[in-house]
């Protein structure tokens, strides 16, 4: 029993850790249109950026500046967002499918340095020892596992709030009628480009973030923590939950992170210890049939799109209308 | 430089403006003056290239030589979305509505200089926001009566007609509040009783409101009832100018329109 409750909180934090970063591909996505395929690339950037200010001074590499978690998590989510405007800046004139490559690029780029960088990300060995929230209560594991997912669950809520009011705003709606109609957009004086740039940085900022938080919680990252792979996974997240929905991003996270730790499980069980590695390449293949499952049935995520309409439209007064019956 | 109306400047003046593509001269020298309040139409047969003036104009097109002025100032370089800024903006032939936002939404993004739209104030200045966005909703809906969309507010951009979403591009337009319009084919794939409507608002905007109007238009009739001016283009340039019924009794002008079958 006991056990089970420390591993359910361990797994809902970790899941809402990816309701994080699947809230940022949201933004740039679902709100905006923009195909990035280098998620996994902006993730790494807060993780490690978060992981090289918290940690302890080592010998072995440099960095290790001890800061509190707090900054570690803004400067990996800010680090992320100047990454994401610079890659953006260049990028983000192309259409759709260039835009998809140009990001795939990025993102592989970013893995081979943190892969070569030795001398500030540990190299193939990653850092280890990053700080976790909450470490003092680490001999209670139930207590230790709630505080970290109480703190994890008000980070999605916060990151949630933060960016429904963004894109119930103005700008919000100048986002939508890019994406809507562009030409239109521009002949009324809106800047597409410098649009495009925010929400792309904005995204960026909040993957980071939601990087930055899962490394405090596993404690440990290595470059191979951030191949293709996540960037599917969080792609799928969005999609099932409902791309454009902001509570079907943070859906979309649960669920498909639950699909992956479930078939994780069922493979250790199921096959002898020699046929694992293979065999747990069946967790992209449960992952792929979900995926196929939704789009066959509902094909715009569970939740899909919702009419998102400014906070500020109230409906007419009474005596403003013109016509009634 | 001095107008027949005794304006210093022009709202809206184009000299040797041309456009090519590859070698064919789609416009050639056209030299255009919009004077302050005045209603003009630019006709022309299919080919004439109305289309591409107007796009040079409307800064989605560069031009090959020649310069615009908008009210005196040169904007030739500048890209689509600085018009407005100068005061000018513009309606499309086909109507681009945000077709998955509301009529009021659709409306409101034409709204100049709000605190809301950028980023900063989004997140930072909440009573700032609110206060510019309650005023361009009033505005909003003010201009939703004058072009009869009112009982539309709530729906769908997607739902309207062709007329319709015609009136909805003004608002959305005038919601910049320009004092220059560049309307193409107003008329086009309008059913006659709203088209009434829309020529209606149309001499509303430019008598009442003082709106310079320059009117691409390929409906005579609609030309010559609107318009006390016309230039008529023909092969890229100016065939002819002046009053409606002068124009349309000009050989050359009925030449170019028949064309072959005169």
């Amino acid at each position: 029993m006991i056990d089970l409750l420390s591993y359910g909180a361990f797994f809902l934090t970790m899941a809402l850790s990816y309701s994080v970063i699947c809230l940022g591909l949201n933004v740039q996505w679902g709100q905006t249109g923009l195909f990035n395929v280098g998620v996994a690339g902006f993730v790494a950037v807060g993780a490690y950026i978060s992981a090289v200010l918290t940690t302890p001074e080592t010998a072995e590499r440099l960095g290790g500046f001890h800061m509190p978690i707090a900054l570690g998590w803004l400067g990996g989510g800010l680090g992320a967002a100047f990454l994401s405007a610079l890659v953006g800046a260049v990028t983000l004139r192309l259409r759709a499918d260039y835009l998809a490559i140009a990001t795939f690029g990025a993102a592989v780029v970013i893995q081979l340095v943190l892969l070569n960088l030795e001398t500030i990300t540990g190299g193939p060995f990653g850092i280890g020892f990053i700080p976790r929230p909450f470490g003092d209560l680490a001999t209670n594991a139930n207590a230790f596992g709630l505080a970290n997912l109480v703190l994890m669950a008000v980070l999605v809520l916060v990151t949630y709030l933060v960016l429904e009011h963004l894109v119930r705003s103005p700008w919000g709606r100048v986002l939508r009628a890019i994406r809507e109609d562009e030409d239109a957009a521009r002949a009324l004086g809106k800047s597409p480009e410098r649009f495009r740039l925010q929400a792309f940085a904005l995204g960026g900022f909040v993957m980071g973030l939601g990087g930055a938080a899962q490394a405090h919680f596993i404690g440990f990252i290595a470059p191979d923590n951030y191949l293709p792979t996540l960037t599917f996974q969080v792609w799928t997240m969005l999609i099932i939950g409902g791309a454009g929905n902001m509570r079907g991003a943070i859906l979309g996270g649960v669920l498909v992170w639950g699909i992956w730790a479930m078939s994780g499980n069922l493979v250790s069980q199921l096959f002898p210890a020699e046929h694992q590695a293979r065999a747990s390449s069946l967790q992209i293949v449960m992952i792929g049939v979900a995926l196929c499952a939704v789009l066959l049935m509902r094909p715009r995520g569970i939740l899909g799109e919702v009419k998102t309409l400014s906070r500020h439209l109230g409906p007419r007064k009474p005596e403003d209308t013109v016509r009634e019956g | 430089m001095t107008t027949r109306q005794g304006h210093a400047l022009p709202p809206l003046q184009t000299t040797g403006l041309s456009r090519s593509f590859s070698g064919f001269k789609a416009v050639d020298g056209m030299s255009l003056s919009l004077h302050k309040s005045e209603l003009l139409g630019l006709i022309g047969p299919n080919g004439a290239g109305k289309t591409t003036m107007f796009n040079m104009l409307a800064g989605s097109l560069p031009s090959s030589s020649g310069s615009i002025c908008i009210h005196g100032r040169d904007v030739t370089g500048q890209d689509a979305r600085t018009r407005i800024g100068h005061g000018m903006g513009r309606s499309f032939q086909i109507p681009k509505p945000f077709p998955h936002m509301t009529v009021l939404e659709n409306v409101l993004t034409g709204a100049q200089n709000q605190t809301g739209e950028r980023l900063f104030g989004a997140c930072f200045q909440p009573g700032r926001v609110r206060r510019d966005e309650h005023a361009a909703v009033e505005k909003a809906r003010g201009l939703l009566d004058f072009l009869l969309l009112s009982h539309l507010e709530g729906q769908m951009a997607a739902v309207l007609s062709g007329g319709q979403r015609k009136l909805l591009e003004l608002a959305r337009l005038l919601m910049a509040d320009p004092d220059i319009l560049l309307l193409d084919e107003p008329a086009a794939g309008v059913n006659p009783s709203l088209l009434e409507q829309i020529m209606d608002r149309i001499v509303t905007l430019n008598t009442q409101h003082g709106k310079s109007i320059l009117l691409i238009e390929h409906n005579m009739q609609m030309v010559g009832r609107l318009c006390s001016r016309v230039v008529v283009m023909a092969q890229g340039r100016e065939l002819a100018q002046g009053r409606p019924d002068d124009v349309t009794r000009d050989p050359d002008v009925i030449r170019a329109y028949l064309g072959d079958a005169a």
